[in-house]
């Protein structure tokens, strides 16, 4: 029992949490923005496989680092658009539809990935980023090494939780975004297009999702794997209700989700736990997941226009 | 860009409707055959032959057809009442799992009991695990989209487990495998060659059986009105909670069925492969036949023909078998649009 407790203390344990929680806060801010506009995408599993695959793939081609997580980025959008075409222009079952382009997206995913690389048995790997020791933050004791001695994308993810929560309350975007998830029909009034402003907010979260993908093959990781997304974003879906829709929260979550996973990990090999087959260590997160949703879904306020595809003069 | 209702929906137009998302997704992934510099026409007639082209190939698709029917029946049902049951892979393991749990040795009754009884559990097993997802929604509205795929990925940990653990047949030479279902549990095989089952026969009867459900009983027309006005239904003295936990069970019942026609009738013991994502593929079957249960075996022989055509296609010419999965994915997006188009005109302005 003891030597559980002292894991918590381990520099180590807290530099996986931040390590882990990276891709987390990319998806579950990314469905966030969907979500506060009206849309619910559940393309976000298919689309950080295809973000995952498309930045790895854009720097094993020789393409640098940074321009990989752009290109990720872009790819993310396109399929945002997609989305959006299906959900806010037809009005379409966003279920299905984000169902559909997690198909999709993952078979084309693993698709591309054979097509180019035919006859690649083991997974060929790449120079992924590299941990940069912030000056001076990187010195201080815990923290320093735990949170300033990462790679420049998990700051990325850091930083767009601020960024992110500024935009949508503290800007007149923001307010339109959230407003389009609330009352379209007001949005409308405004002279806003409503449509715009759900497809741009579709598409700026699921960029945000593909670069969550992108970080486990190119930061985390250094090679592409079949199934290697592995629920993380069916798990993003449940921190954005355990989140209540807020950025805020949603990184307390996710730094909590992080925190299991990092724990787990090493929990296995403390003497002992061992009796413990390890598929259930794995089974925590998804576990935790559905518990997570339980805990919150009295208290969940959706956005009142979550589902709901809006038309132009339609009386409501 | 205007969407207008269309005052009068024709049945032609529907019928039309998966034809013309067929082709559209044909069309789409061409390009993919492009790229990968085969020739079109001919890489498609490929896969037609792989899929029908011989009494080999035919059989083959047949088989692989069985648990598609079962999933696809499984999600039509439950999105009939707008219950999103996206975890038909998680209840076909438990279906599997239960089969295996019986049909190992623990019982042994006379094959005419043996193989309703393993029916009867795996069924029962399917529908038992969305009980959490589904009291959840109808209690605590939780969504139920999340739930039950996050179940898909506790359970088939679970199977791991199971194979890797205290279920390992230690006669299968270190192969991760459960013991093998005994003589009198395995469904029998339709034809002296190939290895199509009476599983294939059992999900036809199950179709027909569902469709008579829905069009002929009161729990059908039940299940009907909570999904098409979930509000009216209520109003006219429908339970919507009660109507909901019963559509969950025969969805999950029927998953479970597609576990047991895989490993009773199939396989012949549970592995972690034993459904290549015969669940989410069952999404896409449910959506082609636009929830029709009669339909759901037209669209799940549809592409159950595109999976095993696939694999003849990329043997003859260099395509990724992912194709298929690529089709499967494609096909769900094109058939949300052709049905609206049934429904809906657009005005260009």
């Amino acid at each position: 029992m003891l030597d559980l407790f002292e894991i918590l203390l381990t520099t180590g344990f807290w530099a996986a949490t931040i390590r882990i929680v990276s891709p987390l806060i990319f998806g579950t801010l990314g469905e966030l923005i969907c979500e506060r506009a009206g849309v619910l995408n559940l393309g976000i599993e298919g689309i950080m496989t295809i973000g995952a695959m498309a930045g790895w793939m854009w720097v094993y081609q020789g393409g640098d680092l940074w321009t990989g997580v752009l290109f990720a980025a872009i790819i993310g959008a396109i399929f945002g658009f997609l989305h959006a075409i299906f959900t806010v222009y037809l009005g379409l079952s966003q279920h299905v539809t984000g169902i559909g382009i997690t198909l999709f997206g993952s078979s084309l995913s693993y698709f591309v990935y054979r097509m180019m690389l035919p006859s690649a048995t083991t997974p060929p790997k790449i120079v992924p980023f590299q941990n940069y020791e912030i000056p001076f933050l990187s010195d201080l004791p815990v923290v320093g090494e735990a949170v300033f001695s990462q790679t420049p994308l998990t700051y990325l993810a850091l930083l767009s939780v601020p960024l992110v929560w500024y935009v949508l309350q503290r800007t007149p975007v923001g307010l339109a975004v959230r407003m389009a998830g609330e009352s379209p029909v007001a949005v409308e009034a405004q002279g806003i297009n409503v449509l715009a402003i759900r497809t741009g907010a579709v598409m700026v979260g699921s960029a945000m999702m593909a670069v969550g993908g992108a970080f486990i093959t190119m930061s985390a990781f250094d090679a592409f794997f079949f199934g290697m997304i592995n629920g993380r974003g069916w798990i993003c879906v449940a921190l954005v209700i355990f989140a209540s829709w807020r950025p805020g929260k949603a990184l307390m979550g996710a730094l909590l989700f992080a925190g299991l996973e990092a724990f787990q990990v090493r929990a296995q090999q403390v003497a002992g736990a061992q009796i413990i087959p390890y598929q259930f260590y794995l089974m925590l997160p998804y576990i935790l997941s559905i518990v997570a949703m339980i805990i919150m879904a009295r208290r969940a306020k959706y956005p009142h226009a979550l589902l709901v595809p809006f038309r132009r003069g339609e009386r409501v | 860009m205007q969407i207008e209702p269309r005052l009068h929906v024709s049945p032609i137009r529907i019928a039309l409707a998966p034809i013309t998302a067929i082709l559209a997704t044909m069309a789409i992934c061409s390009i993919l055959i492009v790229w990968a510099g085969a020739p079109v026409l001919s890489s498609w007639a490929l896969m037609f032959k792989g899929a029908i082209g011989s009494r080999f190939a035919l059989t083959e698709t047949l088989t692989r057809s069985t648990p598609l029917i079962f999933t696809g029946l499984a999600v039509a049902i439950a999105f009939r009442s707008k219950f999103y049951n996206i975890g038909a892979e998680g209840q076909l393991y438990c279906g599997a799992l239960a089969v295996t749990f019986f049909g190992t040795g623990l019982i042994t009754l006379p094959p005419y009991l043996m193989i309703p009884f393993l029916m009867l559990v795996g069924a029962v097993a399917g529908g038992a695990i969305l009980i959490v997802p589904v009291l959840l929604k109808t209690h605590l509205r939780v969504d139920e989209v999340v739930t039950t795929l996050l179940l898909n990925f506790i359970i088939l940990l679970m199977v791991n487990y199971l194979i890797y653990g205290p279920w390992k047949d230690p006669m299968a030479m270190g192969w991760p495998q459960a013991a093998s279902i005994i003589d009198e549990g395995v469904i029998p095989t339709m034809l002296s060659k190939g290895r199509l089952h009476y599983g294939f026969v059992i999900a036809i009867i199950a179709a027909v059986l569902v469709w008579a459900l829905m069009r002929f009983t009161v729990w059908g027309y039940e299940i009907k009105a909570v999904g098409l006005n979930a509000a009216a239904a209520a109003f006219s003295g429908v339970s919507i909670n009660a109507t909901i936990i019963r559509t969950a069970m025969i969805s999950g019942g029927l998953a479970g069925l597609a576990g047991v026609s895989e490993v009773a009738g199939l396989k012949g013991y549970l592995t972690l492969d034993l459904s290549p994502g015969f669940g989410y593929t069952g999404i896409a079957v449910a959506m082609l036949a636009q929830l029709h249960p009669l339909a759901v075996i037209p669209a799940a022989l549809f592409l159950s023909g595109i999976y095993v055509g696939s694999d003849a296609m990329s043997r003859a010419v260099n395509i990724p078998t992912y194709i298929a999965d690529v089709i499967v994915g494609m096909s769900v997006l094109a058939i949300l649009v052709s049905v609206m188009l049934t429904k809906y005109k657009i005005r260009w302005r």
